[in-house]
């Protein structure tokens, strides 16, 4: 068999890869609101100052927050 | 003193002012909201953006009802295992720092897990423990941050609603078949005679076959389906040309490839219906955190307070209330449902019902309709019909309502489509039969050919992404339309009606005049230290005129709700309120707003209220008055024709004292030979809105109610309106210009197709030309035009 079956085989799984990104990302709903996250980066670093007051329990959740966005 | 503005909310700190942490407040509220977010660590609000905040409303118990479970269940969106899932629509969400510190809500309570921030729908979805919070809690906590949710009937009869996300889908598809397609028709198009390649030639014909099938039938489906139900309905529509052109590309390939005649069109298939996507996608522009759909229902409160048999107040739903119940209903709320007084001073406001701006003073036994609202102390009233048959929600049971304006209108798109399709169809027929006789092999190459060639991608392309375009162009003028269809029927507006009250007024009452014996200045100052202790809204207005600096302690002081106010010093009395409390009337008084006052029981004179109407009213009447019909409708009375006949021109015709029904019902007497712009505010306007050809509503506020409409026009850029319905037309004319443009690419097409020369090359190159050419005459045409609108 031709090499280039397995090189077009290739290229398409990859394609395909990045296809199923794309539908998975709308799927989860990350094009309804293409604004606040866009905003809502810039704000980790507002928080750092006085997170060490904070309680363990918030730092965590502020921090599967940030992962997520 | 004037340039003092509030650290919290940025309102002038005239009135009152607060001094906290050297910092100046406007009010308490402000400065409790202050204290609240530094004592949380949140005073970075304050870096983020300078005085973002929201002064906070007093809420008192406005949000009882949100200790029924039935009602919370409704409203929360998870509710399992002690933890509660709500999404809330904020209004006051308008920057950074709203965002910042909603999204850190847990600092504020530590019952809250997550919360997160939608700016564009301006929504907070929020996540809580219920063990220890509750959604009436959080709804406190928001209120008391300034950010005070907005929950109606609307919210509460709103099923969950899926997303329909299917274009973004078909545009994803269409796109990555497009691409690839194009990289593996490369080679054909050079038409390489060599050996490796000429081995390899089906495989990549076939791949590119596999590609384009779920293009076809996924992506391009909603052609075929428009175009079958068009044809139902004995109409061609622009969907049959392109439907047909899809189908001849598909078929015609496929055939090429079987037979190895050639190697296809699925490049230029595939290009087609991803700019046709692209197209549609550009077009959908909507404005999440508007609502264009809105009735009563987002204008009623979700529950009322019930008195039961025992007398105790419980929170109902309002659905569930039935003639015969006793209600409460509060300060500043709305009545749900006609009902008869039965205790307390009623002084409603039916503005928003009937136009009319005087607040109508009712006694116990009288009727009362639903949609109006209580100014001044408790009432208890008596249910007489439900809610959805009271007589405000009554005009929505009018079948205008159901009316769907779209499918009513030809666009222009569609009747060009229609001339198109027959044109085609002629040439490909003509063509055909050319060649049958003179050389029969290649008819059916001529033929498919014609088709694929006269697909009229530019043409289907022009109208969306001008009027998105336009719409977006609109959008930054505050001008929010529904979507771009409006801006069709905009261009084919002749004639104008306006409503009178809150549309060409505005809705404070800032003009106030003065008649009767001068004051003295010890009695203004004493007037204006009685009206300082009172919260009625025209005492408020009148407290902000009067000078005098004089702020002295009353030795008496009693407000008599719904009638006036009376105060006592130094054995002088002062009394300000309605003609009968202080007992004398003047000419004319009963078709205005007016303050009565007398000192020491001697009456000295009245306080005018005059509606004052909006900067630059007059011009705009004049330059519409140029090129359409004009006329006022209002459910105001006529008090003020005269002086709405000297700013209007002469033709126009005035009617007062309009009913919702009668407003809607001139509108469609005049729409039988006129295209009608009805332009209004409040739910009285709600009728006529819908029957108009297109309804803009005026807000000065976009974030609060305003009726069903087409548009949303933003009272301060009430005087553009002229310079719109222009650029509509103008609009129109670019769309037009670019079917010539497209046209001629069309020729050039079918000269090739119908000599029989038309090689999948040629195809590939002149669709996504034309495509892309129309796509930038429209976008540097419409930004041209829309620079108009600058000031």
């Amino acid at each position: 068999m031709s090499v280039i079956y397995v090189l077009l085989a290739i290229s398409i799984s990859v394609a395909l890869v990045f296809f199923a990104a794309f539908v998975f990302s709308v799927k989860r709903g990350q094009y309804d609101d293409s604004y606040t996250p866009s905003v809502r980066m810039l704000f980790e670093d507002e928080l750092l100052p006085d997170l060490d007051k904070e309680e363990p329990e918030n730092k965590e959740i502020k921090l599967t927050k940030s992962t997520n966005q | 003193m004037t340039n003092i503005r509030c650290y919290h909310c940025g309102d002038d700190c005239n009135r009152t002012r607060v001094l906290f942490d050297e910092k100046e407040f406007c009010c308490n509220g402000c400065k409790t909201v202050y204290e609240i977010f530094t004592t949380n660590g949140l005073s970075n609000f304050y870096d983020i953006e300078e005085r973002a905040g929201t002064a906070p409303n007093e809420i008192r118990q406005k949000y009882d009802f949100l200790g029924n479970k039935d009602i919370v269940e409704k409203l929360v969106e998870f509710n399992e295992e002690g933890v509660q899932v709500v999404n809330l629509s904020i209004p006051s969400i308008h920057c950074s720092s709203c965002i910042w510190v909603l999204e850190n809500l847990n600092r504020l309570h530590s019952s809250i897990t997550n919360s997160q921030v939608d700016f564009p729908k301006k929504t907070i979805r929020v996540t809580y423990k219920s063990e220890d919070f509750s959604l009436k809690a959080l709804v406190l906590l928001l209120s008391a941050i300034g950010y005070e949710p907005y929950i109606s009937l609307e919210e509460y009869n709103k099923k969950n609603t899926k997303v329909d996300r299917s274009l973004i889908y078909k545009l994803g598809v269409a796109g990555f078949a497009f691409g690839n397609v194009m990289l593996f028709s490369f080679p054909e198009y050079f038409e390489v005679e060599e050996f490796w390649l000429d081995q390899y030639k089906p495989v990549f014909r076939w791949l590119m076959f596999a590609f384009s099938l779920p293009v076809v039938f996924y992506a391009g489906r909603d052609y075929f389906i428009s175009a079958y139900k068009g044809l139902r309905s004995k109409l061609l529509n622009i969907d049959v040309p392109i439907a047909l052109g899809i189908l001849t590309l598909f078929l015609r390939s496929t055939v090429d490839i079987i037979f190895d005649l050639g190697s296809g069109f699925f490049d230029s298939l595939t290009g087609l219906v991803f700019f046709l996507l692209l197209g549609k996608f550009f077009q959908q522009k909507t404005y999440s955190f508007l609502s264009f759909e809105r009735d009563y229902k987002s204008y009623f409160p979700i529950a009322v307070t019930r008195l039961n048999a025992e007398g105790e107040e419980e929170n109902v739903q309002i659905y569930k209330i039935k003639a015969g119940d006793r209600i409460l209903i509060r300060n500043m709320e709305i009545i749900p449902v006609d009902s008869i007084l039965i205790k307390g001073n009623a002084e409603i406001d039916y503005s928003f019902v009937t136009g009319e701006s005087n607040a109508v003073l009712k006694e116990s036994g009288e009727k009362l309709f639903a949609g109006g609202k209580q100014l001044s102390g408790v009432l208890e009233i008596e249910v007489v019909k439900s809610v959805s048959q009271s007589y405000l929600t009554q005009l929505w049971g009018n079948s205008v309502f159901e009316k769907d304006k779209i499918t009513a209108f030809q666009t222009l798109t569609d009747s060009i489509g229609k001339r198109f399709t027959i044109g085609v169809l002629s040439v490909a027929i003509l063509s055909t039969l050319f060649w049958l006789f003179y050389m029969p092999s290649m008819a059916l190459n001529v033929f498919t050919a014609v088709l694929i060639i006269a697909c009229p991608c530019a043409i289907a392309l022009a109208a969306p992404f001008t009027l998105g375009n336009m719409l977006r162009i609109f959008g930054k003028h505050k001008f929010y339309l529904k979507n771009t269809n409006v801006i069709e029927r905009l261009s084919k507006i002749d004639t104008a009606i306006f409503d009178k009250t809150g549309t060409i007024t505005t809705t404070t009452k800032d003009a106030i005049l003065y008649e009767g014996i001068e004051l003295t200045k010890a009695e203004t100052a004493l007037l204006k230290t009685t009206l300082r202790s009172s919260n009625h809204p025209l005492s408020r207005s009148l407290y902000e005129i009067l000078k005098s600096n004089a702020i002295m302690t009353l030795d008496e002081f009693e407000e008599h709700t719904g009638k006036g106010v009376e105060g006592k010093l130094n054995k002088h009395s002062i009394k300000a309120g309605s003609a009968s409390y202080i007992g004398e009337s003047m000419p004319n008084a009963a078709s205005d707003t007016a303050v009565y006052i007398s000192s020491d029981e001697d009456f000295k004179g009245r306080f005018v209220f005059k509606n004052k109407y909006r900067d630059g009213v007059e011009d705009l009447f004049v330059t519409l008055g140029k090129t359409m019909n004009i006329g006022i409708l209002s459910g105001d009375n006529d008090g003020e024709r005269k002086q709405l006949q000297d700013i209007l021109p002469s033709k126009t015709n005035l009617l007062f004292n309009q009913k919702p029904k009668d407003k809607l019902d001139y509108v469609k007497h005049l729409q039988k030979d006129h295209n009608v712009l009805m332009v209004g505010d409040g739910l009285n306007d709600a009728g006529a809105l819908a029957q108009s050809n297109v309804g803009v509503s005026i807000s000065e506020d976009i974030n609060v109610f305003s009726p069903a409409c087409d548009a949303i026009l933003d009272a301060s850029n009430l005087t553009k309106l002229p310079v719109f319905l222009k650029l509509s037309r103008k609009s129109i004319q670019i769309i037009k210009l670019s079917f010539l443009l497209s046209l001629c690419y069309n020729v050039i097409g079918l000269y090739f197709a119908v000599t029989g020369q038309l090689e999948p090359v040629i195809a590939a190159i002149l669709m996504p030309l034309s495509s892309i050419s129309i796509v930038i005459f429209t976008t540097l045409m419409t930004n041209m035009i829309g620079k108009r609108l600058k000031p």
